[in-house]
């Protein structure tokens, strides 16, 4: 679909949004998305940095049975700081507000957002409870990502910075919920001239499905935390069981949020992977519509199975049971997205650069990560291996393996548009694979670990030395992640000042975007795009003088 | 919607008079009123304690109706927009049923007090 009318015979445009305006002011107060959207990725990169560091702290202080280099209180904070940081500064906004504002208006063939002062507003908002948020979680608190109660209501350890990190997360949901809004009016009402629903790139379809998850959960998460607020500053007695009030509800409201969140950070993820499939596979994508419907199926039950984080909790056998049941029905869309896209790679051209392998490691470490949850939710098994590192393991398959990948999958696909400059493919490929390599070899360890009965949390295990060696190789696992993640950033940021120039169409994509020039123009297009079927690649032709792609002299644009 | 499409459906929104709007302020206040006439006002002499609550309830639901229709211009909106704020509500709903759900059943299986292995702990510790 998704293509100009006007051949790409000017790639020459040197006015782009990177150059359109200059100065520190004309990026921290710009109206454009694209402009937004590096913004976002910058702030998302230097806290996945900083989370990170916290990530290396905690593998290293378990080398030993006896740790190493924190003490147990700072281990409790340093974990706590991990979780914290990587799901709400990292994982939740990575792909909606950095990629997802760059990419969604241009793939639409718009100039802009829906509401581009709004979506100025979110980012500050943003930047304003990441601050908030870090300067908090600097004050020492050792809750957990989670927050339960009653340990964070209890105002005897000492924890100064709680009520400052719980204001900082209401501040960063709001900036959540205003993305999702702008997104959701964008999709429905700036699309253009014969792009009907159906003809929509599959990533806005998976944007969109997260974008309601955000207007409608986040502002669940955003009252829970006021209240854990007002219990914990006045004592109303609603989750404080001293005061009659209940733990469990706690939970209840928490999860009723984090587990669509979990949508939030996975299903933009696999819209990105159903591009990178497609593009890098040069072939049309194998069931559309199966995969467009089974995103805002994910979003659907994403609301329904929040119970499951609470089998253990003292929540009721009826409801266990019930959740039980329907978070099985959870995995039909995400396995109707699995098929589909191995169908798609089938007798495709498959051309194996480095967002290519972020997507297929995405298809090998989510199938993973699904078939692991499925131990979780059944009652028996889940019991079992609650609160061990079986789940650390499962949920790092999903979140970091699979959200994570599927973005820094995006950011090299989208990176040629983005810059305007080509990144070195080889150092490319060998990032992927180290990341790759690396993650299988922190986290399968610790599905290991967990059956054996390691609990999660643990600052030692002097009482379980067998466990070292799972340990060992996490950590090594850990550090080769470590190297290819900064391998990324070395050649990314050689390619900012020493990069190829890159072509509008380095790929061979059909969406809009690829029909601007690279980087795109201020306002995007200079007239409105007519769009046609945006997987249909047999149009496109490679160009080596270009070292790109371009649209064939004997086949027509879509309305000519 | 699309470019295309909306052209067709693209109006100034509807507007209403300042008259109309403190019109229905004043709805709103009154209502206010009666929840607090309510919550003064002692059931437990006709029987009936858990009045207060249930007429306070449907004063609520009574007041974000018409919030919902006149302040946030529903009643003249398009009827998807009607669709989505109601399937907002079934969200909230259905959160609040299924956690109630639980709490019900779990409440009567609740220990009150110490458990016997804290009151046998304790009882160690005394002694």
């Amino acid at each position: 679909m998704a293509i100009l009318t006007t051949p790409q015979s000017t790639p020459e445009v040197t006015d782009n949004y990177l150059n359109h305006t200059k100065g520190i002011w004309s990026w921290l107060f710009t109206l454009d998305h694209k402009r937004i959207g590096m913004m976002y990725l910058i702030c998302v990169l230097a806290a996945f940095l900083l989370g990170g560091i916290f990530a290396m702290l905690i593998r290293f202080q378990l080398l030993t049975p006896d740790g190493t280099i924190l003490t147990q209180d700072q281990y409790n904070q340093v974990f706590t700081a991990h979780g914290a940081i990587m799901v709400f500064l990292v994982i939740i906004p990575a792909v909606p507000a950095a990629l997802g504002n760059f990419v969604l208006p241009i793939m639409l063939g718009a100039k802009d957002v829906a509401f581009p002062k709004l979506n100025l507003f979110s980012w500050w908002l943003w930047v304003f409870g990441l601050v908030f948020f870090l300067v908090a979680l600097a004050g020492g608190v050792d809750t957990g990502w989670t927050f339960y109660t009653p340990y964070s209501l209890d105002t005897t350890t000492g924890m100064t910075g709680i009520i400052p990190v719980l204001i900082g997360a209401f501040i960063l949901g709001f900036s959540s919920i205003f993305t999702g809004m702008n997104f959701i009016v964008t999709i429905h009402r700036l699309r253009p001239p014969g792009m009907t629903w159906f003809k929509m790139p599959l990533f806005l379809w998976a944007t969109y499905a997260t974008a309601i998850i955000q207007v409608l959960a986040t502002p669940v998460i955003g009252i829970t935390l006021l209240l854990l607020i007002v219990e914990r500053t006045v004592g109303i007695g609603i989750f404080d069981p001293a005061m009659g009030g209940d733990p469990v509800l706690y939970q209840h409201f928490f999860w009723f949020y984090s587990h669509p969140a979990v949508y939030i950070m996975i299903l933009p993820a696999m819209g990105v992977v159903s591009e990178l499939i497609s593009v890098h596979s040069h072939r049309h994508i194998f069931g559309y519509k199966f995969i467009a419907y089974s995103s805002i199926a994910i979003a659907m039950f994403g609301f329904l199975v929040w119970g499951h984080h609470m089998f253990t909790s003292g929540q009721s056998d009826l409801m266990n049971v019930i959740f039980s049941l329907i978070t099985f029905s959870v995995s039909i869309p995400s396995a109707v997205k699995v098929f589909n896209w191995l169908a798609t790679l089938y007798k495709g051209s498959i051309s194996l650069n480095a967002p290519m392998i972020y997507g297929l490691a995405f298809i090998f470490i989510f199938t993973i990560g699904g078939l692991t949850g499925l131990y979780h939710a059944t009652l028996a098994t889940a019991v079992h291996l609650h609160d061990s590192y079986f789940v650390v393991a499962h949920f790092h398959y999903v979140m970091m393996g699979s959200a994570l990948i599927g973005f820094l999958g995006g950011i090299h696909h989208w990176w040629p548009k983005m810059i305007g400059k080509m990144y070195n493919e080889n150092a490319g490929r060998i990032s992927a694979i180290l990341v790759f390599v690396g993650f299988n070899m922190t986290f399968f360890t610790q599905f290991m670990l967990g059956s054996k009965g390691m609990p999660r949390r643990y600052a030692t295990y002097i009482e379980m030395p067998e466990f070292q060696i799972y340990h060992v190789i996490s950590t090594i696992g850990a550090t080769v992640m470590a190297v290819g993640f900064v391998l990324c950033a070395i050649y990314l940021l050689h390619s900012i000042f020493f990069g190829r120039k890159a072509p509008a169409n380095p790929w061979g994509g059909r969406s809009l975007e690829w029909q601007c020039t690279s980087p795109p123009p201020w306002d995007n297009f200079a007239e409105q795009p007519t769009v046609g079927d945006c997987y249909d690649y047999s149009v496109l032709e490679w160009d080596p003088n270009e070292q790109g792609y371009h649209w064939r002299d004997d086949v027509k644009h879509p309305g000519e | 919607m699309s470019n295309a499409e909306q052209h067709h459906e693209d109006h100034i929104g509807h507007e209403v008079s300042i008259k109309f709007n403190v019109f229905i302020c004043a709805i709103l206040l009154f209502l206010t009123a009666v929840t607090v006439w309510v919550s003064r006002y002692d059931f437990s002499e006709i029987n009936i304690a858990e009045m207060g609550i249930i007429m306070a309830l449907f004063v609520a639901t009574v007041k974000a109706t018409i919030v919902g229709l006149y302040f946030m211009h529903l009643r003249w909106d398009r009827a998807f927009i009607g669709f989505i704020f109601v399937g907002s509500i079934l969200f909230v709903v259905l959160f609040i049923a299924l956690a109630l759900t639980d709490t019900m059943e779990y409440q009567p299986t609740i220990i009150k007090g110490d458990t016997p292995m804290v009151t046998e702990a304790m009882d160690k510790l005394k002694h």
